[in-house]
């Protein structure tokens, strides 16, 4: 670009690029701007509809909304409490699974794959985060959420039941964990590709001189792979934080909805973006409105604040393309 | 000099290289066991009739999806209608006509990293309240405003990548001939990026396809019936057919709720492998 600029003497002066134009140029320009200001416009017309939706449960619960627990439409009793837990938790437990297994696809398509099974692989991880949230919620709650309180659950509590977040096995299987399982489904292939690209952007001088040294694959990984990638993959981390947190229909369907705050994860709970999902269409009051609102106005916050984060590691160290 | 020291740093290499493979097997078998799923549960409700015909009216066994398959192509067309032309002229303005690191260019990408991280769900109220509220009705239209806000920071980046790959050669040849810059977009630049955006297009409509959230909340309460007719009343769609079917207690719903999901999905995947098909050979045409 700077080299088109430079082309036009009267724009490089005035350090901007092409300013100046015929009329279709300024035409096509004015589009564009506007294009940029329809977004953005968008962008500040959603955060004003959510805050003034949810205006009239702010006035009446304050902040406290974030702490009691309670959700009774009839009786007018609102509070986030159980849902932000939810949330935090289902998010935690597959940022905690996803991690290591999307890096560990990362190297392996990366570095390890040969080429022809690589433009195989790739893609098809890749495909896995196209399969619609509310085919998986279907999965989970038909296929997944069984096995699960069949075979995983109460392998999990027979071993690291003194830990009482694996408390026993329930009835059904829908609860907090198989919604972190389902959600981890979703963020893996966000991570992994990602982190793959990043991979294969680190400089080819720095992993052959630590070859050459006798560094093995995985010295080399560690020692300059990973070292030189870390703000990149921290940030492809937050992405699929901001992706877990936002999910509403898959964990909807295998969360089991329920209104208390259970210690153990394979109890049923409830997530902001599910419980907005499940109660839109039993809506009792206008308070009932206003508090989903309230409910999306949280979660807006995290998922501005999980990308900005994200934006802002990456930036940083600007690593690269992918994230700026 | 193999001391024991290097056959044991060699056997973690191993290890690791092996936990890396395992992880990609897991992945890929996630996707064939959540397709065969699909495809078990799905198949026996597949027919003819079953893409031609509409739900019963009032519940219960036979009937199809056609409604639900029309109004979803219907609102994702209209949706890929608004959102295509603005997503390409952010990333023209990103590409053509700003410097990368100016200040209105980073404010663009902002804009559009903030409007891809909005969860769906909060879009979907954004619309509730902007167009359904106001209106006292639901409709297929406010579906389609919707994915298209979805749909946009999709379309901006893939077209601002594709653009960003365009020859350099290109722009110079049409700068040594005098040509002015907007003739130079239409007649040399997005010419040659088409394939490249059509394949973001097509990524952001698989994508749209399939998203429940604000559907549910702003075309959610609709009659089994096929229309036309996007404005003013609820438009069926395959997502909420869905996902109603999996709330509700109807086992012939749930049947539906499985050939709808194999409909859905095998139409997701064509898309997703056409797509890259479709960017492989533009690549190659561009001679990357």
């Amino acid at each position: 670009m700077s080299v088109r600029a430079s082309l036009n003497p009267r724009a490089a002066a005035r350090g901007r690029v092409a300013m100046e134009g015929s009329l279709g140029d300024r035409i096509l320009r004015g589009l564009c701007i506007a294009a940029g200001l329809l977004a953005g416009g968008t962008l500040l017309a959603v955060a004003y509809q959510v805050i003034s939706g949810a205006r009239l449960s702010i006035s009446t619960f304050g902040l406290p909304f974030l702490v009691h627990s309670a959700w009774a439409p009839n009786l007018g009793h609102f509070g986030a409490a159980v849902m932000l837990y939810g949330t935090a938790v289902s998010s935690a437990i597959a940022l905690l699974i996803s991690t290591p297994v999307a890096i560990a696809i990362a190297i392996y398509l990366s570095m390890l794959a040969p080429r022809a099974v690589r433009i195989v692989v790739g893609p098809l991880v890749e495909m896995l985060a196209a399969i619609p949230s509310v085919i998986l919620g279907l999965w989970g709650i038909i296929v997944l959420a069984p096995f699960m309180q069949r075979h995983v659950e109460p392998a999990l509590h027979g071993v690291l039941g003194f830990i009482p977040i694996f408390g026993p096995a329930q009835t059904t299987g829908l609860g907090v964990f198989t919604a972190g399982v389902i959600l981890t489904v979703m963020v893996v292939p966000i991570i992994a590709s990602l982190s793959r690209d990043l991979f294969l952007s680190v400089p080819r001088e720095l992993t052959d001189a630590a070859e050459s040294v006798g560094a093995t694959r995985w010295e080399v990984i560690r020692g300059v792979v990973l070292p030189t990638t870390v703000s990149g993959v921290s940030a492809a981390i937050m992405l699929g934080l901001g992706r877990a947190l936002g999910e509403a229909i898959a964990v909807a369907s295998v969360i089991g909805a329920g209104n208390v705050v259970h210690v153990s994860t394979f109890e049923t709970g409830n997530s902001l973006a599910a419980r907005i999902a499940l109660d839109f269409a039993y809506i009792v009051s206008n308070l009932h409105t206003a508090s989903l609102f309230y409910l999306a106005l949280i979660l807006l916050v995290f998922g501005l604040l999980t990308n900005l984060i994200a934006r802002q590691i990456a930036s940083r160290y600007d690593v690269h393309r992918t994230f700026a | 000099m193999a001391s024991g020291n290097l056959r044991r740093r060699e056997a973690v290499s191993r290890a690791i290289s092996g936990l890396a493979t395992a992880s990609s097997l897991v992945a890929v078998a996630a996707l064939v066991i959540v397709t065969v799923a699909v495809v078990r549960h799905g198949a026996g409700a597949l027919s003819l009739s079953f893409l031609v015909k509409d739900p019963p009216q009032f519940g219960g066994p036979g009937g199809g999806i056609a409604s639900a398959i029309v109004g979803t192509s219907l609102i994702v067309a209209m949706a890929a209608i608004i959102a295509t032309p603005v997503g390409v002229l952010c990333a023209l303005y990103l590409v053509e006509f700003s410097a990368p690191g100016s200040r209105p260019a980073r404010a663009m990408r902002l804009a559009l990293d903030l409007m891809q991280g909005l969860p769906t769900v909060v879009v979907g109220l954004f619309i509730f309240g902007l167009v359904v509220k106001p209106a006292q009705a639901e409709s297929g239209f406010a579906g389609s405003l919707a994915l298209a806000i979805i749909m946009l920071p999709l379309i901006a980046r893939s077209s601002q990548e594709v653009l960003l790959t365009v020859p350099r050669g290109l722009r110079d040849g049409t700068d040594a001939l005098g040509v002015d810059r907007w003739r130079a977009i239409m007649t040399v630049i997005l010419p040659t990026a088409l394939g490249g955006i059509l394949t973001g297009t097509i990524l952001a409509v698989a994508r749209a396809a399939g998203e429940t959230a604000p559907l549910l909340l702003i075309d959610g309460a609709f009659t089994p019936g096929t229309t036309v007719q996007l404005f003013g009343h609820a438009v069926p769609n395959i997502p909420v057919l869905i996902f109603t079917a999996v709330e509700s207690a109807d086992p012939s719903a749930f049947a539906r709720a499985w050939g709808a999901a194999l409909v859905l999905l095998a139409l997701i995947l064509i898309a997703n492998v056409g797509a890259r098909v479709l960017l492989a050979r533009s690549r190659a045409r561009m001679g990357l």
